[in-house]
């Protein structure tokens, strides 16, 4: 009997009482989408209002509300949870030969902190004097002094930590304490790996956003004066404390991301994966790198020149251990018989499009390069080539590639190339017209823009339209392949890793006995190292 | 097993230990009254230091493994790399 199925207590009551780890996976996917389609809106709307260089749509203030609803949405209820909180959750224990997580329980409190940080900052659009308007980084001393919803939007992402700190929690110690014999750290799959990297990031670095938020809110309620010079305070230390957790944030959204292309490459690529150790390894370096180049956000801000050149060389370091990744995932291709399934076809588009956002990185990393690109669209597009075009496509990639295991139901895949040539040509469109619009200097975040940025804001619209086109025709093929996909096979792709011996959709608690290793996983090509 | 069994430290271990944390204390308020920048010294140092013992006696860190030892080491160590790298700026601005 599958998990679907199972435990005695049948309806709603048996999905938010359970402790099973799939079930929490699929409790984080049932929230992670409607809030992704929410964010999703809001973007579509901004990109229509720039169909016209003035007053269109909205007003500028709903306009700057949008922008940071949705960053936050998008940010901390969509890419920071979705590939940990969905697909960690159901296949870290599996992976590693387990039955379930180190604290079951917690696994499920964590989801109800989520739930509860997701009322939380939809609850912030609705009340006190409006939505906020501060951008997803809160920044002080504005967020100090808007008369609009900060405080409640802060709580939640307070709380939206906390299950993050949780879950990373959860995902160290069952990676230390539950593997299954024989599975040692080097059999052990690379998407465990790269979400023990990720765990490690969430533990150490999310109690810091934490206390940086619990002090804007005693700022605003009692003026104690952290982030104030006229009390001895210092308003760069907000932005300081602030990207000391968001930079290594990203690296939560992209890492796992990375670690679920990890999965798919060798499987479609019928080869062993390239370099298993250098991948392995290199998970942990962008760990621990990057979280030491936080200041590259605040090149323009005015600290210290001796902080800049030093934050400007660790950021030209971290992009070594990602770009291993990147050299590993084209060797395991090299040679390899690959058979370009929607799954493969979407972690192409990752690399892809994960290398432009890396390159652009770099580009902005350096000092005087930045002082033009700072605050720019080039920003924007950079950042949407990594966390869209990296962590969104990774996201897709992964739910069709264990969609089969997940749900038991195969998704048909011609729709599926339909909505990744709309997607990936949407997104280029758009976020590429993004790139060359920062360089011609439109600044971000701005409500009208000066003629000579209009044909790029036109294609950009033009753009977003393919991308949502895309997005729909791939949900809707979700969805129809949910209620009347054909049945799947216990392996469909023909994958070597643990997941891949036990039933679609797998049974309670994934093993009837617990499997023995006694190899490497992506064993495609017997007799070679891996 | 022994680890899972605990431990039961003695009251004059504990004691002890809350002496030292009372002096480190008062050694703190000490020194905020001398100087501003005897403070900060002061509570980059001692403060970690007394953290360093609740964690060691009265959470028990004493008694586990390697494992978690370095573990808790690590997340010390990184807040330590985080406040040195934030005087790169302050430092130096």
């Amino acid at each position: 009997m599958s998990y679907l199925e199972a435990q005695g207590r049948g309806g709603l009551l048996s999905w938010l009482s359970s402790t099973d780890h799939k079930r929490i996976a699929l409790l984080y996917l049932f929230l992670l989408v409607p809030l992704f389609w929410v964010a999703v809106s809001l973007g579509f709307a901004m990109r229509l209002k720039h169909l016209f260089a003035g007053d269109f749509l909205m007003s500028a203030q709903t306009y700057n509300a949008l922008f940071t609803v949705h960053g936050v949405i998008m940010i901390f209820m969509f890419v920071i949870p979705g590939l940990p909180a969905v697909f960690g959750n159901f296949f870290l224990p599996i992976l590693i030969g387990a039955r379930d997580v180190s604290f079951p329980r917690l696994n499920l409190l964590s989801w109800y902190f989520f739930a509860a940080g997701a009322a939380l900052a939809l609850l912030s659009l609705f009340t006190g004097r409006g939505a906020p308007d501060t951008g997803w980084t809160f920044y002080v001393p504005f967020s100090l002094r808007t008369g609009t919803n900060v405080p409640l939007a802060v709580s939640a992402a307070f709380v939206l930590g906390l299950s993050s700190i949780l879950t990373g929690l959860n995902f160290i110690t069952t990676t230390h304490r539950m593997r299954a014999p024989g599975m040692t750290w080097h059999r052990m799959p690379l998407f465990v790996w790269a979400l023990y990297a990720t765990g490690w990031i969430q533990v150490l670095v999310t109690p810091i956003i934490g206390i940086t938020l619990v002090l804007v809110i005693l700022e605003r309620l009692f003026g104690i004066g952290v982030f104030d010079p006229a009390k001895g305070g210092d308003p760069l230390l907000y932005q300081h404390l602030f990207w000391i957790y968001s930079h290594p944030a990203v690296y939560i959204m992209i890492v796992p991301a990375m670690g679920a292309v990890t999965e798919i490459l060798p499987t479609f690529a019928r080869r062993t994966i390239f370099g298993y150790r250098a991948i392995a390894y290199s998970s942990i370096a962008i760990a621990a790198l990057g979280s030491i180049v936080w200041a590259h956000h605040m090149f323009t801000s005015g600290m210290s020149d001796l902080a800049g050149v030093i934050f400007s060389l660790f950021t030209f370091l971290v992009a070594v251990p990602s770009a291993i990744k990147v050299f590993n995932w084209t060797a395991t291709l090299y040679k390899g018989s690959i058979d370009m399934q929607p799954p493969m076809l979407f972690a192409l588009a990752f690399v892809f499009l994960f290398c432009i956002g890396g390159l652009t990185g770099i580009i902005q990393g350096a000092l005087g390069l930045n002082i033009h690109l700072h605050d720019t669209y080039w920003i924007v597009g950079h950042f949407h080539y990594v966390m869209f075009g990296g962590t969104g496509f990774a996201f897709f990639a992964a739910l069709l590639y264990w969609f089969p295991k997940m749900f038991g139901r195969m998704v048909e895949p011609k729709p599926v190339f339909i909505a990744w040539g709309l997607m990936f040509a949407g997104f280029n469109l758009l976020y590429g017209a993004f790139l060359l619009l920062g360089g011609m200097g439109m600044p971000r975040r701005y409500y009208a823009h000066l003629p000579q940025f209009h044909p790029g804001h036109l294609a950009a619209t033009v753009g977003s339209w393919l991308l949502v086109a895309g997005l729909l025709v791939l949900f809707g093929s979700l969805l129809r392949a949910l209620r009347s996909g054909r049945r799947a096979e216990d392996d469909p792709w023909g994958g070597k890793t643990l997941e891949w011996r036990i039933p679609s959709p797998p049974p309670a608690e994934n093993f009837a006995e617990v499997p023995v290793i006694d190899a490497a996983p992506y064993a495609y090509n017997p007799g070679r190292r891996s | 097993m022994e680890r899972e069994q605990g431990h039961v430290v003695e009251y004059a271990v504990l004691l002890r230990v809350w002496a030292a944390l009372l002096v480190l204390t008062a050694l703190l308020l000490a020194a905020s009254r001398l100087s501003p920048a005897l403070a900060v010294l002061a509570l980059l140092t001692l403060t970690p230091l007394k953290a360093w013992l609740v964690l060691y006696f009265f959470m028990h860190l004493r008694y586990e493994g390697l494992l978690l030892k370095g573990m808790v080491l690590t997340a010390l160590s990184t807040l330590l790399v985080f406040i040195g790298m934030l005087f790169l700026d302050i430092g130096f601005r």
